[in-house]
């Protein structure tokens, strides 16, 4: 175990390291950083001593050690155009990003394994092919197209939602479900076939044969073993939905990381955004390794592979 | 040359040779030799498959529309005009009889639009579908028939890939580069190999193990032409299905990009950015942003459709 901990820890290092140098890249892609920190009206003189003072004119490895350095000890730079460190603007906005993440999960979870249990039950049944076709055509909604459509149902016609900006627990239940559908038909497909090997396996005969109720077989002794790849599919899936939070919170004007992405974009505040890809890319690499560690803890097999 | 010396040895057992007989059979005769090749075998399977049937006409319907778009439309995308502006549909209240999807807040029409915006989904679906597959298949069939190194280098390719935000990365690309048409079909065939890449890698493992693998190995072939005469047709099945998915996503995140402002540029009929152009007045003339989301929902459907299906079809051929 300790031998894969170790393995597993030094390829997410790595990842993050290649990541970091992406970020810092793009930052410098964007154009001379000195002409944008200097701003409007910067004469030449002006925007040579920033590059010195900030040491862009040296070479560029020098740069990204030196970058990558104060990233570690919390410090991402400053913002162009809100004139405060990153760290700060990531940090407030975060808990908004994290709990539309973690609700969209909950709601994912909640509308996903029920259904896929119950396809597994009655393969072909009525209840099979309708979460299939929740499954299909979710896939080919355009997220921003089915978040303006609840917006228009939820929000204008009936009126039961807030349609925009972020004020109690209401704000984030419409900006949840947009999120959280695309993780749905994963999470189903992965239940539902899960379900279906554990219930054809030995033990859960053995479970009937020695005359256990049908409940306590389903819920005690499948459920918890097909759920267990979903765990990790569920880890991933929030990866995603943070990257997915850029159009959903923007469409809500849901002050989290992703609005701020968003306008940092448009304002070409690259600091911010560079910022923000690390984030989110070091957030992904950590929920992936915890999902694989979680999962080599609960099946050994995978350990020796 | 190489051709008729290494064919004999490897025809028998490659599955690949078939596609040559298979407009040969009669689908009427059919019933009568079953075993007529994997590839006729495919096609019968598929026109009798609900789902490859819907997704390959509705498919071929906005290849057509997109095509014969000039010949279609019946005003100038473009074209703006102050008088006409938000005409409703001809379900609406106050239809035209010359704009029967209405008109957008320009005044321009919005069929006409609809019918041009088809020529911007399939384009940047087809060309990024392309890159990304060249890149990914490049890179899964390295790591799945050399194995090793080559294998350990690509998992981690893929895995930094994966741990960074697509529609990020992607807004950030653009708005770097400038956004035009071409800037986004590039930056997507460059992000959305990923996909590609696992599913070529595993399915080139599966095959680099068959006999007529080592019998080309034996007779000494290149690396390049086992890969593509040995490797390539067998792992083509899976190659389609990768490439339909991919296709959709890629639809589904330039609509995503043009609709954050930062994908198509206006005035081009974008599907997503007509969304975006018509949520300002969404309240009052919701079919803005329907006509064009369900157009893209229709599309990516049917594309999917197709290529769940062209697995279905498939799969048994993919266990033998």
């Amino acid at each position: 175990m300790l031998g894969f901990l170790l393995k597993r820890a030094a390829l997410a290092l790595a990842v993050a390291v290649t990541v970091s140098i992406i970020s810092f890249l793009l930052l410098r892609a964007s154009g001379d950083i000195a002409v944008a920190v200097a701003g409007e009206g910067a004469t030449e003189a002006d925007i040579e001593a920033i590059r010195i003072q900030f040491g862009f004119d040296r070479p560029l490895i020098v740069q990204y050690f030196e970058w990558a350095g104060n990233a570690l000890t919390g410090d991402l730079g400053q913002s162009v155009y809100f004139r405060v460190p990153v760290v700060e603007l990531i940090g407030e906005r975060m808990p908004v990003t994290m709990g539309l993440g973690a609700l969209a999960l909950v709601f994912a979870v909640a509308l996903s394994i029920p259904l896929g249990v119950a396809a597994a039950l009655r393969p072909n049944s009525i209840i099979d092919r309708l979460s299939l076709w929740i499954a299909v055509l979710g896939q080919a909604m355009p997220s921003f197209w089915f978040a303006l459509l609840l917006m228009l149902v939820m929000g204008v016609w009936w009126r039961w939602l807030p349609i925009s900006g972020a004020g109690g627990f209401d704000h984030y239940i419409m900006p949840a479900i947009a999120l959280g559908y695309y993780a749905t038909p994963a999470i189903m497909r992965l239940t539902r076939a899960g379900m279906i090997e554990v219930l054809e396996s030995d033990y859960i005969r053995t479970a009937h044969a020695k005359g256990l109720g049908t409940g306590k077989v389903l819920f005690k002794h499948a459920l918890r073993n097909a759920v267990i790849p979903v765990v990790s599919l569920a880890a991933v899936q929030f990866g995603f939905m943070l990257s997915g939070s850029i159009v959903i919170e923007s469409i809500f004007a849901l002050p989290g990381v992703g609005h701020l992405a968003w306008i940092s974009l448009q304002r070409s505040d690259f600091t911010v955004v560079q910022g923000i890809v690390l984030m989110l890319s070091v957030i992904y690499i950590l929920m992936a390794l915890v999902a694989d560690l979680f999962n080599a803890w609960l099946d050994p097999r995978i350990r020796v592979a | 040359m190489t051709d008729t010396q290494a064919a004999p040895a490897a025809s028998p057992t490659a599955p690949a040779k078939a596609p040559a007989k298979a407009p040969g059979t009669a689908p009427a005769k059919a019933p009568a030799k079953a075993p007529a090749g994997p590839w006729a075998r495919m096609r019968r399977r598929s026109l009798r498959h609900g789902g490859v049937m819907f997704g390959a006409i509705v498919l071929l319907g906005f290849i057509a529309m997109a095509f014969l778009a000039p010949l279609l439309a019946p005003h100038d995308p473009l074209s703006q005009s102050l008088s006409t502006r938000l005409i409703d549909p001809f379900w609406g209240a106050k239809p035209h009889p010359d704009h029967l999807l209405g008109t957008d807040q320009l005044g321009r029409d919005y069929l006409s639009r609809m019918i041009y915006g088809a020529r911007i989904s399939l384009t940047i679906g087809l060309v990024a579908m392309v890159i990304s597959g060249v890149i990914g298949t490049a890179m899964g069939v390295a790591a799945g028939y050399f194995g090793g190194r080559i294998d350990h280098f690509v998992t981690f390719v893929v895995t930094t890939r994966l741990s960074m935000p697509v529609i990020l990365v992607a807004l950030a690309v653009v708005a770097v580069a400038g956004s035009s048409l071409t800037v986004v079909v590039l930056v997507l065939g460059f992000l959305l190999w990923d996909r590609f890449a696992v599913v070529m890698r595993s399915a080139t493992r599966q095959v680099r193990d068959h006999e007529y693998v080592a019998a080309a190995q034996a007779l000494g072939m290149p690396v390049s032409r086992i890969v593509m005469s040995e490797i390539l047709p067998n792992v083509l099945g899976a190659l389609i299905v990768v490439a339909t998915l991919e296709m959709a996503h890629a639809i589904l995140l330039e609509a995503a990009l043009s609709f954050l402002g930062l994908g198509v540029q206006p005035p081009t009929p974008s599907w997503g950015l007509m969304v975006s152009e018509g949520r300002k007045a969404m309240f009052f003339k919701p079919w803005l942003i329907a006509i064009p989301g369900a157009a893209l929902f229709v599309l990516v459907l049917a594309i999917n459709l197709l290529g769940d299906g062209l697995r279905d079809v498939m799969a048994p051929e993919g266990r033998s």
